[in-house]
């Protein structure tokens, strides 16, 4: 019901602001922007922010801008308006007009400017006008947003003029929306149509809104929409938006799938390798990505103004730095228990713990925040229903490259290819001159580097902690276990699938419950198929 | 008498179980009476407080002897024992909660305080009855059973085995944990179920109920060893000593290796159960993080340390542990995970036979250094255990 109660009350502040239009002639704008110091009435100050909303001066937009944030202050003895910014302990204040920033640094010489949350609200949506007229395309955009879910008959002229003007082609659109739904209220019924069919080809909520409102009945029973055609067209267009919307948050859905079990495949990766091909069950597995993780923290602590590059740096690092670790637990431990695979795990359980207790020791038990680069920031946008974060975006192009340099690695290398011949048969290979425990080794490396760069992955997407091994750890093993041990591709498909699964159960079943399905199924699926998705074939999968 | 001889033909060779069964019957008369008819500055005392902590330590003891009956002479390494005995206490904290009555903060009679702060207007359909001690005590039994009767009927039929089967009860126990910690379980959440006041109307901070849950805890220890042992002995026993050292061969023999499993693993689940209902009222807390897959990695190392497939070396080694956390968390409580983790090493690098088998490995490793002394050939480094 909002939708048709607030034309009115635009209508309303519109005739205010053609009635005090006037007075802007008669002062100047610094008396104008003095004004707001002065001790008035909200009435009035609402009067003097219409005024000042008719300069076109440049600073009109930071002065509104600050009101709008509740950041305007006066300086008491010289009724200088101000900006104060908390920073931390003390505040930057700078001076509207003059655009310096002024020796004070408490609040106690500031006195706030008269204001209410309705008058800030008022502000805002000067500010959205302001920002449509904007250069910069992105605070354009978003201005032009912000417009649509309000249009009144002001920012209706000031959209129809930039339709005529605008050269982005996005954003061009957006403004079509944003006159159409100005347009769908009016008197003549073909603009009324033709409105409603550019509407239709929006997916922003307010517009589905706002057409779903030509439906509704009033409480006698009555349409509030008297004419039908409107009805109906609306109907269609509302029937059309919700399929688009059905079909991109099913994309969108599949796509969060996706990055999720992106995750789930760099966590899982390293141990298709250890547990996989070598048959070694690493419990230890977590708190190497655990190292790698740390490892990003602690480059990001030596490079802190190259965050971008940090990255860059702690990816091959991590991958080193895990790799040694590896190597150490299979030569200090692990070579001393091949063919006992329960023990390992106790054993490699035992590390796992070791390391745990060494972070924190050596970084405390709390928490630490790994930053994430600029060009991980923000999402593609395609609509306002879909949109992929680029943070998610790299993750899954890089576990897909891991995956592929793994595979190149065992399928077309030297290394690959005597790994293989260790885990089918250990004691030919050796006849036939492999060095067996070398090979074990590296392959153990290998696992543990791949781990480690699975730190730095999840490094960007949560904080980075002692527990955070842990809290991965039976999600790798599931995953490895789902897809059949011993097949990289088993593990990509079982990894992809879980995060898809998990994801289309969110939104019933919420983020926990999820989880515990996923593990059930999981656990019934094995007992269905006790070798995963795609068991090994042949002699050497019996052992 | 026929049942005495029996008894005698069980415990023949189970010179460490007699030990053990001794040991017991002395802390029932002795650590209670120290307890209640000394006083408090007497050098004699025994403080409330030790009371608990070993009345806590002979439920670990418990639960290890279950987990040796399943790992020790079935083979089966079960990582979510955890959770038989976490359930077997939330059915005894459940009985606890619903005795508090209109005690609580919020008086209600009928509801537990945290279902009265959820805004949950009537008891849920799965905590009728717990206000009954018997029923409470079936649940205790049944619960864990029909978890470990389901999902090893599931498991074993299907032959999954080995690790496999580890990794299946961690993500078990995993799977209780997180359901446990939501609210909308109607288990506590997060906090759990505890401020406990009495149980059977005695007053739980009493020092007598103490002693007598010290008793039951004592007394279940020893018929839960004795049970195991009749097991092992059995000719059962046999069979699923058979099916540990090599599961193809009594299969083709012609046994049913699942049944043979199952039952065993469903019996380890109760005793597990068992113990985690005495254990809960004497810490006076139950909550989800007894689910935690740590948990029951930790209680496999109290097995390992201890020496498997003995099962009173497994009661020795829960004890030996928690000694030692409770130690180094009061006296140094960075180390303990270090101590922890390095226990696990050492144990399985080293002593695969745990503390009791040490003897017999230093002998081994004396004849075996005298051998090479008196020239007598060697080259073959001694083979692993053969085990699992």
């Amino acid at each position: 019901m909002a939708a048709f109660t607030a034309p009115a009350v635009e209508q309303s502040q519109l005739s205010d602001n053609t009635q005090f239009s006037d007075d802007t002639d008669t002062l100047s704008f610094e008396q104008a922007v003095a004004l707001l110091a002065e001790k008035v009435n909200f009435k009035q100050q609402e009067e003097n922010l219409i005024r000042l909303s008719g300069y076109e001066d440049e600073r009109v937009y930071n002065i509104l801008y600050s009101f709008s944030k509740n950041t305007l202050f006066y300086v008491k003895e010289t009724k200088e308006l101000v900006s104060a910014v908390n920073v931390g302990d003390s505040y930057k204040v700078t001076s509207v007009l003059a655009g310096e920033v002024l020796d004070i640094t408490s609040k106690s010489s500031l006195k706030k400017v008269k204001s209410k949350n309705s008058l800030r609200r008022l502000a805002g949506e000067y500010l959205a006008v302001l920002g449509l007229k904007s250069k910069n395309v992105s605070i354009r955009k978003k201005a032009v947003y912000d417009v649509i879910k309000n249009v009144d008959e002001d920012a209706y002229l000031t959209l129809s003029k930039l339709v005529k003007t605008e050269p982005e082609a996005d954003i061009l659109e957006l403004i079509q929306v944003g006159v159409a739904m100005w347009e769908v209220d009016s008197d003549i019924q073909q603009t009324r149509l033709e409105a409603i069919e550019t509407l239709s080809e929006s997916l922003i909520p307010d517009v589905r809104v706002k057409l779903a409102a030509f439906n509704k009945k009033t409480e006698s029973g009555e349409y509030v929409e008297t004419d039908k055609r409107i009805r109906t067209a609306a109907a269609r267009a509302v029937g059309k938006i919700d399929e688009r919307i059905g079909f991109f948050s099913f994309l969108d859905n599949v796509v969060f799938g996706l990055s999720l079990g992106s995750v789930l495949l760099l966590i899982a990766i390293g141990l298709a390798i250890t547990f996989g091909v070598m048959g070694v069950i690493n419990m230890a597995h977590g708190e190497l990505m655990m190292i790698g993780a740390y490892t990003a923290f602690v480059v990001q602590q030596v490079l802190p103004s190259h965050i971008g590059l940090s990255v860059f740096v702690a990816i091959p690092l991590a991958f080193l730095v895990s790799a040694m670790f590896g190597i150490a637990i299979e030569r200090f431990v692990i070579r001393y228990m091949y063919g006992r695979p329960l023990e390992t795990l106790l054993a490699t359980f035992g590390i796992s713990l070791i390391l745990q207790q060494m972070v924190r020791v050596i970084f405390g038990p709390t928490n630490q925040a790994v930053e994430t680069p600029p060009f991980m920031s923000g999402s593609l946008e395609f609509n306002p229903i879909f949109a992929i974060t680029y943070n998610r975006l790299y993750i899954f192009i890089f576990s897909i490259a891991v995956l592929l340099a793994l595979i190149y690695i065992l399928k077309r290398t030297r290394l690959g290819l005597q790994v293989r011949a260790v885990s089918q048969n250990r004691q030919i290979a050796k006849a036939m001159g492999v060095r067996s425990e070398w090979v074990d080794a590296l392959t153990f490396g290998l696992g543990a580097g791949i781990a480690g760069i699975a730190g730095v992955a999840l490094s960007q997407l949560t904080n980075v902690g002692p527990n955070l091994g842990q809290a991965y750890i039976i999600d790798s093993f599931m995953v490895v276990v789902f897809g059949g041990v011993g097949n990289l591709w088993g593990t990509f498909v079982a990894a992809m699938s879980l995060g898809v699964i998990s994801k289309f159960m969110e939104p019933w079943a919420g983020a926990v419950l999820a989880k515990i399905l996923v593990l059930v199924f999981i656990i019934l699926f094995i007992q269905k198929r006790p070798r995963g998705l795609f068991p090994q074939k042949g002699r050497a999968a019996e052992n | 008498m026929a049942y005495r001889s029996f008894t005698l033909e069980m415990m023949k060779n189970d010179k460490g179980g007699k030990v053990l069964l001794l040991v017991l019957l002395a802390l029932i008369i002795f650590v209670p009476s120290l307890n209640l008819f000394t006083s408090t500055d007497s050098v004699f005392h025994v403080s409330t407080y030790t009371l608990t902590l070993l009345g806590k330590y002979l439920c670990y003891a418990l639960l290890a002897v279950a987990l040796d009956l399943v790992w020790g002479y079935c083979g089966i390494l079960s990582l979510g024992h955890g959770a038989f005995f976490a359930l077997g206490g939330y059915g005894m904290g459940m009985y606890l909660m619903r005795q508090i009555g209109d005690r609580g903060v919020y008086g209600n009679p009928e509801l537990p305080d945290f279902m009265v702060f959820l805004n949950w207007q009537e008891l849920p359909w799965f905590w009728q009855g717990f206000d009954m001690f018997w029923f409470a005590m079936l649940m205790v039994i049944v619960v864990p059973g029909l978890l470990a009767f389901v999902f090893g009927w599931l498991a074993f039929r299907s032959r999954v085995t080995g690790v496999y089967l580890s990794i299946m009860t961690q993500a078990l126990t995993y799977a209780l944990l997180l359901a446990f910690f939501r609210n909308e379980m109607g288990f506590g959440g997060n906090n759990g179920l505890t401020d406990f006041k009495d149980i059977l109307g005695y007053d739980l901070q009493a020092g007598s109920t103490r002693a007598v849950l010290f008793i039951a805890s004592a007394l279940a220890l020893a018929l839960g060893y004795l049970l195991c042992r009749y097991i092992v002995t059995s000719k059962l026993g046999r069979v699923v000593v058979a099916i540990r050292d090599a599961e193809d061969r009594a299969r083709f023999i012609g046994y049913k290796v699942e049944s043979f499993k199952l039952w065993v693993f469903v019996v380890s689940a109760i005793l597990a159960g068992i113990a985690g209902a005495l254990y809960v009222p004497q810490v006076g807390i139950i909550n989800p993080g007894e689910f935690s897959p740590l948990n029951s990695i930790e209680l496999v190392v109290w097995v390992a340390v201890g020496g498997r497939a003995t099962l009173y070396g497994a009661a020795l080694g829960a004890v030996a542990v928690n000694y030692g956390k409770t130690y180094f968390t009061a006296v140094l409580p960075e180390l303990w995970l270090f101590a922890l983790g390095a226990l696990f090493i050492i144990v399985t690098v080293f002593m695969p036979k745990g503390i009791i088998g040490l003897r017999e490995q230093l002998r081994k490793k004396r004849s075996e250094m005298k051998k090479a002394d008196s020239g007598e050939d060697t080259s073959d480094s001694p083979q692993s255990e053969g085990s699992q």
